[in-house]
Parts: structure tokens; C-alpha cells; sequence
């Protein structure tokens, strides 16, 4: 009986610095190695202690993988390889090592430099642990070692998501990172082969949801903005500077181009920029439309949407902005959204999730007047609208995915607790 | 008189090469016959390795092999066969023995022993499946032998055991392709092989290659293609095959299982894991609505596609591949489309969403929540989210299909295809348009649907807002707000694309006599009067004006109490209307206003149309000429011309009839002025001057011959025939303008003959038209034939002469429907000042955009042409992908011409126009003969390049200003 053992160091039972070990046939592979952002003491990175109170990290690991770029699943990686001493392979796909150390930096310079941290890893350390890092292809068998291989396919989610095939022998395992069954207007869905694996790790942020066609709410998203401009209104959409950004981007830009609408669409620049430049290169990770008409056109290569520029929000007549960040919190978003909130005319799309406490959790609750620094009472009158566009795969494309690899067992992390309970009832049942 | 010598060198030279022709020809045959297997067999036997072996075998069969030849080859070959320890001399000389049985008039029964033994002793795996690939053909080349078929099959069945996928391959495949039709034949047979074929296909379908598998599944559609009933055993392997690993055998599978539940679709199976069971037809639809979520992409397209002609299934199943649960953190949630629906019976409409509008309501049981589908859950859901384009078009194919036979369903997939709208892939939206036109008639619109469909009105694509306004031509609206939501946003359209006019109005032309109840309450609205005050009078000329008036008079067509609300110079803006856009305003009874209803009268019916009576009796008129003087028929044939013209004009439906016409009544008449020239009579000398007159008439009835048979569409072969018959008299006014023209007998017999071959061809072309050709030329002719044949060229001339005259007058007899084919240049417009500037000898590429209606087959036959200014023309074919098909008989050409030239001092026009290429070849009437007969009559055209033989200019000519500027060194 083949022995796999897995053990959790972050993300097992919530979302957060993953970081899984798992042992297969006597070989040791961490699969990601994120932070968290709920803290901001020593609880933020996983405990590498549990590694090292045996023995060096190098020794006792066979290889990292990193699934995808996003600060959960690769934050804690310069600390790791650098700090606590790493100096085996770090497997990522192509777009996932040029974008991550974007995010690292950025991650670093506000930690370091604004919240004055010390003892924090350095921009040589970033550079430094990159060097370690083995970039994969899509479906390309890497040789580990003589027994260890492992298989990258395709995720959708962000882009250069990938899930990864750990084989050693006979043995296998396939860990999904996050991914996205359905669609969205810039990548494709997760995609995978009847691979048969003895263990299926898998996300299940949406254990207990399954949503409703992206198109309705494509549809309402671009008829709200649409009637805004024609009523010469501004629009404010503020954004994570990755990711979903994008989608929004293409879709507004198709949009713009299709119904011939001239209102100017501005990108608040920053980290966008080097990460556009990135999603121009890996077309062969979009999806189909834009693969297709690349040739043409690079859909990315945006006719409607330029930089912002802090001057243009006074100015007159209709158009529509994209700012960081998403939650209303702070920077240009908040700034933006003070000088346009008085104006009835005006709206705000909030495309995510807002965090207890922010301003754009107060608006979407509704609360009309806020208070803001100096005691100023700022009164909303702009509509304020949300719109959930999310890229982890809900229930059903979980259950697709295990159909699809039909493994023997399967391993629910990265989700909460009581939502897995469902699921694994469901799995159960159906399987 | 120095070209008259010319022309008599170069004939007497074309005669020498057709003599030299024939004796080579005649050499050659005597020559290849005896040496084809002869020097096969010395080229083999010189073979000293097997590669030459091999060269001289591909050599060999670069060339065709005649008739008679082939047995003998065939023996070679097999002796060599044994001989040869090469097997890939053997495989080739294998496949070269089944490409010697398809030669057309080979009879392979007497190779098939021989080919049969080969089998025995061979040992090679790729020799033995070419064998049978061999074999294969043999079989399907004797399909009135069973016993050799039986035959056959059972030696397939022998090798169905052998170790090697390709041989087992080729045996199912013999099998599906020669097994027994009937069963009654494979038991008189009493060979144990052959007893059941279907079980031994249905053996294979375990088989432990995936390659065998699925040949196995397709020898088993095979076996269905050629009429054999399949069993219904099957169908339970067929569905564990749905789970195979290879997508190449689930596809296949998918295939069989849809060919099953269409045979057996009331068969009751069991569902396991149960007591119930259901219908086949409902389980298989299941099963395939499983498939559209499966792993490989073909497989879901093949899946999608199959569902939509599974129309038996029942209505419960239909309804669920619609169906999908929403919920969020276990709670239920409703879908964006019930919240819609929601709204809208509650009377609200259009609020704006609120954070947490969409938030769950009740808890769900979990053991409730069904993950994964059972059957047919949410199939069409899944299929038109598919991430591939080319499942999304499937999944709306079958919609539409499914949708128009049953309309309860159509009412609920509505909600999806409004959302298909807003694909990223405009094939996909234009498809869910034409989808959702062909539904049409089973649905009606709700308000927040309509308001989705107006959205996309705004594309910028004129295909996609070109397919939105035909399918509002035949939408059905609920509420009056609709009717004015519609008509507003298309303005907005006609704003935004002025180019939009005429297929707007249209739109409106439909939508108002559809909702005429509707459009009553806004007609105050919409006119802006106002019951104490005069407003001001609109601008007549304002298209969107127009558009209004148009969707208020169609309304007001089946409405007596609308023209009561009109205002004094809407009746004017009528009369107007009425006369400059008949088609799109329909004739109103307007009481009260002599001036306008005295233009109907209130005695003819619709069915009467007064411009087609007027059509009949004018024709009427002409063919009751015959007591008529020869002025008095010119004269009427000019005044009917000339109304059937004015008539094309007014009434765009009847353009096609009143200008095929008018074309047919004028070659008539330039046939009879030609025939009416005093100076026939006058001697020949004299004559020569003025032959100009006549030979140009024949030019112009050829050119317009070619013009009435290939550029309407809905020309029947009675008017073909007619047509035929008029070209035929051009030719003889022709031959004997020539004949009068030129001095000499000599030139004269060439273009006799060829008259006489082209009457030849005639009759045999049309011998089942000559009896209604009564008195006609050529009925004339034919009576005069044996004395024609035998008789010299100036006899000819002068039998030819006096036949053309007394002959009559054909009735062109009208088909139902008749169109001519009409090009728009949308774009270059011609309006451009600034030349289009690019250095010399370089190209620049001109975007050409324009609308072709009525043209049939437009890929083989529009082509573009652009002339320059120093007379030099360009023919350029269009790629078939360039053109677009938006709607039943209209095309739309959308491409790119290069464009070049030599230096020039100061920019100039060239002319860009669209020409229609033909070729008889193609004709309709070449569909039923033989094609030999024609390319011989063929000979007096000029010669023809890739079977263009000439072109007909069919659009107006577009300027376009250009520059070409010397290169700079």
C-alpha cells in the first residue's frame, strides 16, 4: 500500500499562506509557499520550523512548486529560500516567474518602507531566490530526479495559474493551486486529463456556492457603465492591480470597440504597467478569442484605455477610471472617489470583495455619509454598485475536476472548515 | 484586304495541326497498349534491390493504366508479389493492386482468388491490412455479388484475431462495409463466420486498443449507413463506451448511441442503481447532454450538435438542460434571469440593483443539492459557457432546433440566447441572432428581454445590426412600451449609422403591421400633435421622420381608427410617401380624402396587385402582335419596353420580372430591326458598309442572352430554353452577316459547321422542350436538317435567311419568382478628395465593402475589377471567406484589393466595379447533359481562363483617387 503523506502548513482549513508538504514514496515536495494577510507578526509566514528542527530545508526537500503568482501562494518564498536557507529547485510556469517578483517587491516596499519593518527580506533576496527558480512549460514532464517528475496543466484563475502532477513510480499526486472551471473574457478554463492520480488536492473556496452565468453579469456590469456615460456620468471602478483588473480591462475595451463609444477609459498606473507588459507576452495562456485574433490585434494592446493621470479627474464630461486599490482604503481610489462621491450622476463598481472597516465596505452597506481624516463629513450621492467576479471554481466545476482526473482519493484544503464538511458529504455521495 | 489574307494563312494552318493531332493520337494508342505490363515486368525483373523495386512501382504508378491493361498488370504484379522478400515492395504492390480495381470498367472478381490467397502466407502486419484494405475494395466494387461479399467477410473474420491494430482495424472495416444486409442471406449461407456481423463488431467494442475501438464503433455506423437495422443489445456496450479514455472513441460513441435512440426511441431501459426505467430515447438524450461537459472539446462539439435533432425526447428532459440551482454559502439564490422575471411581473422594472439584492434567501436541504447532473441537467447551460467558440455555436444550433419544435421550450431558453447576445466572438452573436429569428414566431418578448436585444443595436458591426433588425421584423412585443422602446432605439441606430436607412424602415415596416393595437395609443406621441395646438410641420426628408410615418401608416393598414389622429400634413406626407417609398407604405383607405383613396380603388383585392395585371396584359398585348405591321411591332414593342422599365422602377418586387422581360422584348426587337434592314435585298458589294448595323445587334442579343440566363436568379429551365433559342438566332444572324460580308466559300464551312453542331447541341439539350417550340426557328431548322447537313455554305446561309424571318415570336413564359442579382459598393464611396498616396511598384491595399443580392453561388462567380486610368483592367477573384451570407439571397463582400501601378506626375481615378463571371459549362441546362456536348459547341467562345468565359458588370462603377509616388532613391 503506497504511503502519501500530507501535511499543512498553511491553508488547510482556511484561505491563506498555503503552504503544503506532502511525502510521496519517500520524496518531499512543499507546494506553495504563501503568506497571509491577516497578520503581521511571525503567524504571516507558514513555520518552517516544523522542516527544520530535523535538518536543513535543502536536505530534507526534494523541490518547491509554486502554483501561482498571488501573494498567498508564493509570498513567503524570498524569506524562505533566503532566510531560512533553501538552495533546491523552485518549479513555476513561465508568466508566474515574471510576474512574481513584481508582487514580491511590491509586497516588500510597503512592508519595509512604509510600515518601517526591519528584518523583512531584501530586494537581493528576491533576486537571489528568482535565480532558483525552474520555469515549466504546459504539460512538459519535468525529471526532478531520477523518480520524481511533475506536470503542469492548465488553471484559468490568473494568469500562468497552473496544477501541478507530482508522479514518483506509480504513485501520484495532483495539487490544483486555485483554480477556475468556467471562462472569464481573458482566460480559458482549467483543464486536465484522465490522469487517474492517487490523491487530488484541490481548493474549495467555493464549497457551498454555484453561481450564476458569468454572461448576466457581464451584461449588467457594461450596461451600468454604458448608461452612466451616456448620462455624461464618471465611473469609478476600483481594482487590485492584478488579476481581475484585466478581465475588466478586456472587457470594457471590447465593449468600447463594439458599440463604438468614444468616453475615455484611464488605468491608474503603477504596477499595472510592467504587469500588461507581461500579459501581452503570454498570450499562449489567454484564451481562445484573444489566441485567435492576436494576429490582428493583441487585445491587450488597449485602443481605449490610457494611463490616468491625478489631473483628469476634474475634467469635464463623462468617462470611466480603474484605480487601486479595491477597497476604497487609501491611495488614488479613495482620493478619486472624494472628488466624484457628491455628484448623483456619478458611480462607483465595486468588482470584489471589501474588508470589515474600509470605506468601500461602509458604501456598500450603505451607509451615505462618512466620516473621513479631520472630521470632514463626506456625503455620498454617486450610485454605488457591486459585482462579484470571482475566479475560483464554485462547487460544480470541483465536482467537474474530479471527474475529469477521476483520482482515488481526494484532499480538500484551502477553504473553510464546515464548507468542506459539505462537500466531502457531496463527493461522497456522488462518487 | 491584307487581314483577309491573314485570316486565310491562319485557318489553313489550324487545319494542318488538327490532321497532325489525329495521326498522333492514333500512333500513341497502338503504341502504350501491349507495352504497359510488358515493361513493368522488365523494370521489375531488372530490379536488383528492393529499393529500385520500389522506385519503379511509384514510377509506375504516377501513370493511368488503361482498361484492358489492367488484368495483365495485375498478373505481374502478383507474380512479383510472391517473389518479392521486401515487405515494403509487397505493401506497395498491395496498395497498387486496389488502385487497379477502382479503374473504372475493371471487373476485380478475377483478381480477388489471388488476392484472397496472398492473405494466407503473409506475415508482415502492414502488408496484411493493406491486403484487406485491398480486398475492401474489391468487395464495394462488386456490389451485386453477395457471395463474393460473404466471402469476403469471412476472411476478415479469420484476422480479426491477429496481434496487430491496423489488421483488425481493416477487417471491422470490411465488415461494416460488406457485411450482409439481411440476415435471411447470411443464414442460407450457413458460414458460422458470418452469422451475426453485428456481434462481432459489437466483440471488438472491448477491445484493448482505443484505435480498434472506435473502428469497431464506426464499422457499426457503417453497418447502420447501409440499412441494417442495429440491435438494441448494443446499446448498453455503447453507453460504457461513453467512459472511455480516448476522446476518439467517445466521440464515436456519442454518434452511436444518437443512431440507436433514433431507432429504438420507445424502448424501455432500466436505470441502474434503481428500479425505474425510461424511455431510450430520454436516457440516450441523457447521456449525451453528459457528453457536453466532457474533457475534449470534440467530443462536446459532437455532443451539441447531436442534440438538437433528438427532437423525441420528452418535454420534461428538455426543460432540465435549461435548469441550474444556484446557491451561495448553502443557501438557495435565485438567477439573474428569475430575479428579471420577477421584476418585471411585479411591475418594477429597471430599479438599480442594490448590495445584496441577489443575497441568498432560504436554507437548502444538503442532501437535496445535486452536484452533479444526473442525465440532462443543465447540458445546454454548460454548452453555452463553454471557453471553445465552436461548442458555443453547437450548443445555439441545437437550441434552435430543439426550440422550433417545441415552443414551450422556446419560451424558456429565450432568456439564454438573449444572454448569447453578448458573446465575445461575434459568429457566436450573429448566430444566436438568426437563432432566435428562426424561434421567432414561437415566442414573445418581454420587456427586459427586449431591452437586452435593443442594447446590441449599437454593434458596430453592420452584420450583427443588420440580423437584429430581420429578427424584428418578426418579434412579437407584449406591451406598448416595447413598440416605443424599440422605435427609439432604433433611431438611435439610424443616428449613429445613417447607412442603416433602408433596413430600418424596413424593420419598422414589419413592426408596426404586426402591432398595430400597440402603436394606436402612441401615435399622438410619436406624431407630436397636440389637441389645441399646431405644431410645427416636421422636415419631410428626415430619415428618421420617415421612420416613424412608416411605422405608423403599416400600423394604421389593419387600424381604421388611427388616420383619424393624423394631423393634416401627415396626409400629405402620405400621398407622398406612398409615391416614393411604395414598397415600405402600404395603400391605406383613407376616408374623407378623395385625392388619396382614389389611388386604390376600394374594388381590388390584395391578392390582385395592379402592377402585376398590368405586367400580364402588356405581355399580352406583345405576343398578340402577329396581325400587327412590321412598324406597328416596333412600336409596340418600344412602348412595352419602356413600361416594363418605368414598371421595374416603382415596384421593387416586380424589378426582376419587368427586367427580365423588357431584356427578352428587347432582343426581339433588335432582332427584327435587324432582320427589317431594306438592304438585304441590295447586293452584296454595296452592303458591306452598312452590315454594321445588323452585326452589331447580334453582338447585343448574345451579350444580353448571357445577362437574362446568369444574372436572375430563379430562372427555370422553360426559360433557359427560351433563352438558349434566342442566343441560337443571334448566331444565325451572325453567320449570315458574315457570310455576306466575306468573299470566299473557305471560311465560310468552318462556321457553317459549327452553327451546325451548336443546333445539334440544341436539341439535344432541350428534346424534351421542342414540342411546346411549335413554329418556332429552330423548329424549323430541325425540319430542314438532313437537307442543311448536305448542303453548301451559301445554300446554308440563304436556307438560314429566309427561316429566321418566317419563324415566330416565342412566349416567354414567367416563372414564380425572379430576381436580378444587384451589387451596392458600400465602400470605397468615391467621395474622396485626398488620393490614396504609395510609392510606385509597391502595393497598397483598398478595402472593398459591398452588398450583393440574389447572387447564387457568389463565391465562384463575383469578382472584382479595377481599371486604370491608361485602360489597363485588373480581374480580381475574392477568397470564398470574404463573403457572408446575413440573410436568404443576400451576400455581403467584404475584402481587400491590392492595388499598383508605375510611377505617375499627378494622382488620378481608377474605377473599381464588380463583374459577375459565368460560364455555360456551369449553366443550369449543362445539368443535364453530358458535358462533351457542350465544351464542343464551346469552341466558337473565346478562349476561357480557370472557366471564366465572360463577365457581365453588374455594379456601378466606384471612383477611387490614387497616387503612386516614384520610389525616392
Amino acid at each position: 500500500m503506497p504511503e502519501i503523506k500530507v501535511t499543512p502548513l498553511g491553508a488547510g482549513q482556511d484561505v491563506g499562506r498555503s503552504c503544503i508538504l506532502v511525502s510521496i514514496a519517500g520524496k518531499n515536495v512543499m507546494l506553495d509557499c504563501g503568506m497571509h494577510m491577516g497578520y503581521n507578526d511571525d503567524r504571516r509566514f507558514p513555520d518552517f520550523s516544523y522542516i527544520t528542527q530535523n535538518g536543513r530545508l535543502t536536505d530534507f526537500l526534494d523541490c518547491v512548486i509554486i502554483s501561482h503568482f498571488h501573494l498567498d501562494h508564493c509570498g513567503a518564498l524570498p524569506y524562505f529560500s533566503e532566510m531560512v536557507g533553501y538552495d533546491g529547485p523552485i518549479y513555476m510556469t513561465h508568466p508566474t516567474k515574471a510576474i512574481c517578483p513584481i508582487l514580491l517587491e511590491d509586497y516588500r516596499k510597503i512592508t519595509v518602507d512604509k510600515k518601517g519593518e526591519t528584518n523583512f527580506f531584501t530586494s537581493q533576496m528576491i533576486k537571489d531566490c528568482m535565480k532558483k527558480v525552474v520555469a515549466v512549460h504546459l504539460h512538459q514532464t519535468v525529471q526532478v530526479d531520477e523518480e520524481l517528475e511533475i506536470k503542469a496543466y492548465y488553471a484559468g484563475h490568473v494568469l500562468g495559474a497552473a496544477m501541478f502532477q507530482i508522479k514518483v513510480g506509480c504513485e501520484s499526486v495532483v495539487y490544483t493551486g486555485d483554480y477556475n472551471m468556467t471562462p472569464d473574457r481573458h482566460l480559458g478554463a482549467a483543464w486536465i486529463d484522465k490522469c487517474r492520480p492517487d490523491l487530488l488536492i484541490t481548493e474549495s473556496t467555493y464549497a457551498t456556492t454555484i453561481r450564476d452565468s458569468k454572461r448576466c453579469r457581464e451584461r449588467d456590469f457594461l450596461k451600468k457603465v454604458h448608461e452612466t456615460v451616456e448620462r455624461g456620468g464618471k465611473v469609478l471602478i476600483p481594482v487590485f492591480a492584478l488579476g481581475r483588473a484585466q478581465e475588466l480591462c478586456i472587457l470594457l475595451e471590447t465593449f468600447w470597440e463594439r458599440m463604438n463609444l468614444k468616453a475615455p477609459i484611464y488605468f491608474s498606473t503603477g504596477l499595472t504597467e510592467k504587469a500588461n507588459h507581461y500579459y501581452k507576452l503570454f498570450i499562449t495562456w489567454t484564451n481562445q478569442k484573444i489566441r485567435k485574433t492576436f494576429v490582428q490585434r493583441n487585445m491587450f494592446e488597449f485602443k481605449h484605455i490610457k494611463a490616468f493621470d491625478r489631473a483628469f479627474a476634474d475634467n469635464p464630461g463623462p468617462m470611466v477610471v480603474f484605480a487601486t486599490p479595491g477597497m476604497l482604503h487609501a491611495g488614488q481610489s479613495l482620493q478619486i472617489f472624494r472628488k466624484w462621491a457628491g455628484n448623483e450622476k456619478n458611480m462607483v463598481i465595486m468588482p470584489g470583495y471589501c474588508v470589515q472597516g474600509t470605506v468601500g465596505h461602509k458604501i456598500l452597506s450603505g451607509q451615505r455619509k462618512l466620516e473621513m481624516e479631520g472630521r470632514q463629513i463626506l456625503e455620498v450621492k454617486m450610485q454605488v454598485e457591486y459585482m462579484s467576479f470571482s475566479a475560483h471554481a464554485d462547487a460544480k466545476g470541483i465536482m467537474q475536476l474530479i471527474r475529469q482526473a477521476e483520482p482515488s482519493n481526494v484532499l480538500l484544503v484551502h477553504g473553510e472548515a464546515k464548507k468542506m464538511e459539505f462537500l466531502k458529504q457531496k463527493i461522497e455521495q456522488e462518487f | 484586304m491584307a487581314a483577309h489574307l491573314k485570316k486565310r494563312v491562319y485557318e489553313e494552318f489550324t487545319k494542318v495541326v488538327q490532321q497532325q493531332h489525329e495521326d498522333l493520337s492514333t500512333k500513341k494508342l497502338r503504341l502504350t497498349k501491349p507495352s504497359k505490363s510488358a515493361a513493368l515486368h522488365v523494370d521489375l525483373c531488372k530490379a536488383t534491390s528492393p529499393a529500385d523495386a520500389l522506385q519503379y512501382l511509384l514510377q509506375f504508378a504516377r501513370k493511368p493504366v488503361e482498361v484492358e491493361s489492367v488484368e495483365g498488370v495485375v498478373r505481374i504484379l502478383l507474380e512479383h508479389y510472391y517473389k518479392e522478400n521486401d515487405a515494403s515492395v509487397r505493401l506497395k504492390i498491395a496498395s497498387l493492386l486496389g488502385f487497379l480495381s477502382k479503374t473504372a470498367g475493371f471487373s476485380p472478381d478475377c483478381i480477388m482468388d489471388d488476392a484472397i490467397n496472398t492473405l494466407q502466407n503473409e506475415k508482415s502486419h502492414q502488408v496484411l491490412a493493406q491486403l484487406l484494405d485491398t480486398l475492401l475494395v474489391i468487395g464495394t466494387k462488386l456490389p451485386e455479388n453477395p457471395s463474393v461479399r460473404m466471402r469476403l467477410v469471412e476472411v476478415a473474420c479469420k484476422h480479426l484475431t491477429d496481434s496487430s491494430h491496423g489488421v483488425r482495424n481493416k477487417c471491422l472495416q470490411l465488415i461494416g462495409c460488406l457485411g450482409p444486409v439481411e440476415k435471411g442471406v447470411a443464414k442460407e449461407a450457413e458460414s458460422q463466420a458470418a452469422k451475426d456481423v453485428q456481434k462481432i463488431i459489437g466483440d471488438h467494442f472491448n477491445d484493448q486498443d482505443p484505435r480498434v475501438r472506435t473502428a469497431a464503433i464506426k464499422a457499426m455506423l457503417q453497418l447502420h449507413e447501409r440499412g441494417i437495422k442495429l440491435q438494441q443489445a448494443i446499446y448498453g456496450q455503447a453507453c460504457k463506451l461513453l467512459a472511455d479514455d480516448y476522446e476518439q472513441v467517445r466521440s464515436a460513441a456519442v454518434q452511436l448511441i444518437w443512431v440507436l435512440s433514433q431507432l429504438y426511441p420507445e424502448s424501455i431501459v432500466p436505470i441502474p442503481s434503481s428500479n425505474e426505467e425510461i424511455r431510450l430515447v430520454d436516457d440516450a438524450f441523457g447521456k449525451i447532454c453528459h457528453m457536453v461537459s466532457d474533457g475534449s472539446w470534440v467530443v462536446r462539439v459532437q455532443a451539441a450538435k447531436l442534440l438538437g435533432s433528438m427532437q423525441q425526447v420528452s418535454s420534461h428532459f428538455l426543460e432540465q438542460t435549461l435548469d441550474k440551482k444556484l446557491m451561495s454559502d448553502l443557501r438557495r439564490k435565485r438567477t439573474a434571469h428569475e430575479r428579471a422575471k420577477e421584476l418585471y411581473s411585479s411591475g418594477e422594472f429597471s430599479s438599480g440593483r442594490k448590495w445584496g439584492d441577489d443575497a441568498p434567501k432560504e436554507e437548502i436541504d444538503t442532501g437535496a443539492v445535486n452536484l452533479i447532473e444526473s442525465g440532462a441537467c443543465g447540458a445546454f447551460v454548460h454548452g453555452l459557457e463553454d471557453e471553445m467558440y465552436e461548442v458555443r455555436i453547437a450548443a445555439v444550433e441545437a437550441l434552435c432546433m430543439l426550440a422550433q419544435s417545441s415552443p414551450s421550450f422556446a419560451e424558456k431558453c429565450l432568456d439564454f440566447l438573449v444572454d448569447m447576445f453578448n458573446d465575445e466572438i461575434e459568429e457566436v452573436r450573429l448566430q444566436s441572432i438568426h437563432t432566435m429569428r428562426k424561434i421567432s414566431n414561437n415566442i414573445t418578448l418581454r420587456e427586459d428581454q427586449l431591452d437586452t436585444v435593443l442594447a446590441v443595436l449599437e454593434d458596430s458591426s453592420r452584420d450583427i445590426r443588420e440580423a437584429l433588425h430581420e429578427l424584428l421584423c418578426c418579434t412579437n412585443v407584449s406591451t406598448k412600451e416595447g413598440i416605443h422602446l424599440a422605435l427609439v432605439e432604433l433611431l438611435k441606430n439610424l443616428t449613429k449609422y445613417p447607412t442603416d436607412r433602408e433596413s430600418i424602415w424596413k424593420c419598422l415596416k414589419f413592426l408596426g403591421s404586426r402591432h398595430p393595437t400597440l402603436v394606436l395609443p402612441l401615435v399622438p406621441e410619436l406624431l407630436s400633435t397636440h389637441p389645441f395646438f399646431d405644431t410645427p410641420e416636421p422636415d419631410m426628408d428626415d430619415p428618421a421622420y420617415i421612420a416613424v410615418l412608416v411605422l405608423i401608416f403599416n400600423a394604421a393598414k389593419s387600424c381604421p381608427t388611427m388616420p383619424a389622429l393624423f394631423s393634416d400634413h401627415t396626409f400629405r406626407h402620405y400621398a407622398y410617401l406612398r409615391d416614393s417609398l411604395s414598397h415600405l407604405v402600404p395603400p391605406l383607405r383613407l376616408p374623407g380624402r378623395k385625392l388619396v383613396s382614389s389611388a386604390v380603388s376600394p374594388s381590388i383585392t390584395p391578392h390582385e396587385d395592379p402592377s402585376q395585371q398590368f405586367l400580364h396584359q402588356s405581355l399580352e398585348r406583345v405576343y398578340n402582335f402577329q396581325h400587327l405591321d412590321p412598324r406597328g411591332i416596333q412600336e409596340l414593342l418600344e412602348f412595352t419596353i419602356r413600361d416594363l422599365q418605368r414598371l421595374g422602377e416603382l415596384q421593387s418586387e416586380l424589378a426582376g420580372m419587368a427586367d427580365f422581360t423588357a431584356t427578352y422584348l428587347q432582343c426581339q426587337l433588335l432582332l427584327i430591326k435587324a432582320l427589317q434592314e431594306k438592304l438585304w435585298n441590295v447586293a452584296a458589294p454595296l452592303y458591306l458598309k452598312q452590315n454594321a448595323l445588323a452585326s452589331a445587334a447580334a453582338k447585343q442579343i448574345l451579350e444580353e442572352t448571357y445577362k437574362m440566363e446568369f444574372m436572375y436568379s430563379g430562372v427555370e429551365s422553360r426559360q433557359v430554353v427560351i433563352i438558349h433559342h434566342m442566343r441560337l438566332q443571334a448566331k444565325a444572324l451572325q453567320l449570315i452577316v458574315t457570310a455576306r460580308t466575306t468573299r470566299g466559300v473557305e471560311p465560310l464551312f468552318g462556321m457553317c459547321e459549327k452553327f451546325l453542331q451548336e443546333v445539334d447541341s440544341f436539341q439535344r439539350c432541350f428534346i424534351s422542350e421542342l414540342p411546346h417550340m411549335q413554329g418556332s426557328f429552330v423548329d424549323k431548322l430541325l425540319d430542314l436538317m438532313p437537307r442543311l447537313v448536305t448542303s453548301k455554305p451559301s445554300e446554308v446561309v440563304k436556307i438560314l435567311q429566309t427561316t429566321l424571318r418566317q419563324s415566330t415570336f416565342l412566349h416567354l413564359p414567367l416563372p414564380e419568382q425572379l430576381h436580378r442579382a444587384t451589387a451596392n459598393i458600400i465602400e470605397p464611396t468615391g467621395e474622396s478628395d485626398n488620393p490614396l498616396r504609395f510609392t510606385s511598384g509597391l502595393v497598397v491595399a483598398l478595402d472593398v465593402d459591398a452588398t450583393l443580392e440574389h447572387v447564387q453561388d457568389p463565391q465562384g462567380t463575383v469578382k472584382v475589377q479595377v481599371l486604370y486610368p491608361d485602360g489597363q483592367a485588373q480581374l480580381i477573384h475574392p477568397k470564398p471567406a470574404d463573403f457572408r451570407n446575413p440573410g436568404p439571397g443576400r451576400h455581403r463582400l467584404i475584402t481587400q484589393v491590392y492595388l499598383s501601378h508605375t510611377a505617375w506626375t499627378e494622382p488620378c481615378q481608377i474605377e473599381v466595379r464588380l463583374l459577375l463571371a459565368y460560364n455555360s459549362n456551369r449553366s443550369k441546362a449543362s445539368t443535364r447533359i453530358p458535358k462533351s456536348t457542350w465544351s464542343e459547341s464551346l469552341e466558337a467562345l473565346p478562349p476561357s481562363e480557370n472557366g471564366i468565359e465572360g463577365t457581365i458588370p453588374f455594379s456601378k462603377p466606384v471612383k477611387v483617387y490614387i497616387m503612386p509616388k516614384p520610389a525616392r532613391r
